[in-house]
């Protein structure tokens, strides 16, 4: 794998590459820190930016609404159908309910979601940055706001310049608090996932929620203004640690936001090339690439941590392609390896062949398969569990009669919604007896029946006695739920006996 | 060269900027610079700073540190939290002193409550004999069976608790008086191996001896009963089980009919409130060996604890 900048050193072409129109860059810092140069992104239409609109909608639309669906799971748990129930220790999605030891659900999901934007990244490049970052999804949002307070980028930009007066004045306070109004929308929805949102929403305007959540509405609604309002690009540039990361796993087979120089170069202006069409290139210096970036980026020097891959560009110089009547594509998602094809004048290779490479296939393989083993424990898995722990200390005990006692706390889970009967017998120690510390020891027996509440853990202290001449070995608690269902679990554990 | 800097550094191709100077196999460090309002998050770090030092303890001084002027200590917030937790189990506290210990049972909340108290005074107070697990040890009761000197109902227990073992100066405290039969010449040396054997016999440790049995009818039956199972008002141990305080070889046995160890216990009252003996009193009972248990009613009224 080769970094991004190495690839630009050695992009194809590079023996026949002309001169570039512009002398390299050389803004030799005199300071140690930079003013941040303003972005102001202009408006352009086109199939990616449409895209970009749905993407927005979609992910939008599923944040602000997703904690207002309902979902009905009868009398004894909430009817929200995505609750993270924190105070509960429970966590619903739909029809699926976690609890906390089986917290491995969620981890497998993080893991899945993790190896997920490799898949993505493998296969289609940075398209997690340029289309459903929340901080690239949120920009977009507070830049379309920008252009319907302050106008398009030239006047955004004049207005920037212009000293602040009543005007200036009115419009920035106009489109801060439209900012403020978004952020403070972000921020609560968010609270609303770990509440009844109704009732949260109410109780929220009324001064009545806990103070934790009018803590953490203000953090986020902070966090919003100030990273989709003013920080932006910054972000992605300076504090996002996934730009490198995806730097690392770029290569040439991956697919990139490209300028096409062996096609654009030279650069000129269209009446240049004109007189001289030998001379130039398709690249007509026209800027727009560089005026439609949300990231403030001019792509024609090469893939940089900069680029999100959100392909406005590709928007713009097509649109202009098209005017000058030459063909779409001078900047265009494409591989390194395509580039080179391309630049040499051969077919380039069809769409499957970019996506279906080693690496994509062993990302998703891997990906599909922790999926697949996530939905088969959470089809096969019982509603009723059973943990035992050993007392430590004194681990055995030796009753009056000589016969032998230990000491376990079991904890027994119903996680249905309706209070269930079970049945707790001991295998491994057929002579053995139990009874819990809430019986007298003379009802011993071999079975207990215990009714466990719904939704709920029932904790037991079990003694369980067996004859003098037991051996320390391992001893399973089974219980067994006492209902058509007859679900089950075990717990396996140490049964200490003296030595000898 | 067009590319270099007035100082001799090298301005790189890709990105226009200046690199440091150095180069390690090749590898050359780009000297971007860092964003302007990096530098100011760096200032309101230090305002934060400065803020923090006088709003809360921070400045080493001769004999203490500067309070602070919000007047924050961690002493004086866990003064602050075990206060509110003393207020949040006074009401658990005032239950506990009207309840008396017989009818604790009936209230699986309290007695609840009152395990889990006594578990920490138990910590406290007792650990140091008994053992953290209450198994004691050599000479020392174990807490968890079911072989108790004085009665092992919690009535019981908590007299124990209260009144101690053989504290004089204590009016009501449990006394057992074993005489020393070798020490101070009531049997033979000849005598005592044999009621040795006789004692061993009762729970199939040793052979019968008839000469033993005799000695012990006439010397010890009179506490440990006729048939060695002991009597709780003397707190004379049972002599026929599996369990031995001091001891089940041949030797113990003899030392403890030659000289007897005479075990003692402190009198809590006074020295811990009456509510905090009933919770240690219903902790040692529910180790599994408590006796008496009083059926609590017809509903189990299982406690559910939410947090698995």
């Amino acid at each position: 794998m080769k970094h991004p900048e190495t690839l630009e050193r050695e992009r194809p072409g590079d023996a026949a590459r002309p001169a570039p129109s512009q002398p390299p860059r050389t803004s030799v810092p005199e300071t140690l820190y930079e003013k941040r140069k303003g972005v102001y992104p202009q408006k352009i239409d086109g199939r990616f930016r449409r895209f970009k609109w749905l993407v927005m909608a979609i992910t939008l639309t599923i944040y602000y609404c997703t904690p207002f669906l309902r979902w009905d799971r009868g009398p004894y748990a909430p009817d929200q159908a995505v609750l993270i129930d924190l105070a509960n220790r429970r966590f619903y999605m739909f029809g699926i309910e976690i609890w906390p030891h089986e917290f491995y659900f969620v981890a497998g999901l993080l893991i899945m979601a993790g190896i997920g934007l490799f898949v993505v990244t493998s296969a289609v490049g940075r398209a997690w940055c340029g289309y459903s970052c929340p901080q690239t999804v949120w920009t977009d949002l507070f830049q379309h706001i920008d252009r319907f307070i302050d106008g398009d980028r030239n006047a955004q930009m004049r207005l920037a310049k212009a000293p602040w007066g009543p005007a200036k004045i009115g419009k920035r306070a106009l489109k801060w608090s439209i900012y403020l109004l978004i952020s403070f929308a972000t921020g609560g929805a968010w609270i609303l996932y770990f509440a009844d949102a109704p009732a949260l929403l109410s109780d929220f305007f009324a001064g009545e929620a806990a103070p934790v959540a009018y803590a953490t509405v203000g953090v986020l609604t902070a966090t919003t203004f100030a990273l989709g309002g003013f920080m932006r690009e910054q972000v992605c540039i300076y504090m996002c640690p996934w730009p490198r990361i995806q730097s690392a796993m770029l290569d040439e087979k991956s697919l990139i936001v490209t300028y096409k120089d062996w096609r654009g170069e030279k650069r000129g202006s269209l009446k240049k090339a004109k007189k001289n069409p030998e001379l130039y290139g398709d690249c007509i210096d026209c800027n727009q690439c560089v005026a439609v970036c949300p990231t403030g980026i001019d792509i024609r020097e090469g893939s940089q941590v900069g680029c999100i891959t959100c392909a406005l560009c590709i928007d713009a110089c097509d649109r202009v392609m098209g005017e000058i009547g030459r063909p779409r594509g001078l900047i265009d998602y494409a591989t390194l390896e395509d580039c080179k094809r391309e630049a040499a004048g051969e077919e380039p290779r069809p769409v499957w062949k970019t996506l279906l490479h080693p690496r994509t296939v062993i990302y998703f393989t891997l990906w599909a398969a922790i999926g697949f083993a996530l939905l088969f424990m959470l089809g096969t898995r019982t509603h009723t569990d059973i943990s035992a722990a050993a007392d430590r200390n004194p681990p055995f005990m030796r009753m009056s009669d000589g016969s032998i006692r230990n000491a376990y706390t079991v904890k027994l889970r119903n996680m249905e919604g309706r209070p269930r009967d079970m049945e707790i017998t001991l295998e491994g120690l057929p002579a053995a007896v139990m009874w819990t510390d809430d019986m007298p020891r003379e009802q011993a027996a071999s079975r207990l029946v215990r009714t466990v509440p719904e939704d709920a853990t029932l904790p037991l202290r079990i003694y369980v006695v067996a004859p003098a001449d037991s051996h320390e070995q391992d001893v399973t608690f089974h219980v067994l739920a006492l209902d058509p269902q007859g679900e089950e679990d075990r717990a396996t554990i140490r049964f200490n006996a003296p030595e000898s | 060269m067009a590319n270099e800097t007035a100082q001799g550094k090298r301005i790189d191709e890709a990105t226009g900027t200046e690199t440091v100077g150095h180069e390690w196999d090749g590898i050359e460090e780009l000297n971007t610079p860092l964003p302007r309002w990096w530098v100011w998050l760096f200032y309101a770090t230090i305002v934060f700073a400065i803020g923090y030092t006088v709003a809360y303890p921070a400045w080493p001084m001769i004999d203490k540190a500067t309070a602070g002027v919000l007047g924050w200590s961690s002493h004086g917030q866990l003064a602050e939290e075990m206060a509110e937790d003393r207020q949040r189990r006074a009401p658990i506290m005032e239950a506990l002193a009207l309840t008396p210990i017989e009818r604790l049972p009936e209230n699986s909340d309290l007695m609840r409550a009152a395990v889990a108290g006594g578990r920490a005074a138990f910590k406290v107070n007792c650990v140091q004999c008994h053992g953290a697990g209450a198994a004691g040890s050599r000479h020392y009761p174990n807490l968890n069976d079911d072989d108790w000197l004085w009665g092992g109902d919690l009535k019981a227990i908590e007299y124990t608790i209260t009144n101690g073992i053989r504290q004089p100066e204590h009016g009501g405290t449990r006394f057992s008086l074993m005489p020393a039969f070798g020490r101070d010449g009531l049997l033979t040396s000849a005598q005592i191996n044999a009621v040795a054997d006789h004692v061993l016999s009762l729970s199939g440790k040793a052979k019968d001896n008839p000469q033993g049995a005799q000695i012990f009818a006439d010397n010890c039956a009179i506490c440990h009963g006729p048939e060695g199972t002991g009597l709780r008002e003397f707190g004379a141990p049972n002599l026929a089980d599996a369990l031995w305080l001091h001891g089940d070889s041949r030797e113990d046995v003899i030392a403890m009919i030659t000289n007897p160890r005479q075990g003692v216990m402190p009198a809590w009252e006074g020295r811990l409130d009456p509510p905090t003996i009933k919770m240690l009193a219903a902790y040692v009972h529910s180790l599994g060996g408590g006796e008496d248990f009083v059926e609590i009613g017809a509903d189990p009224a299982v406690e559910v604890d939410e947090t698995p």
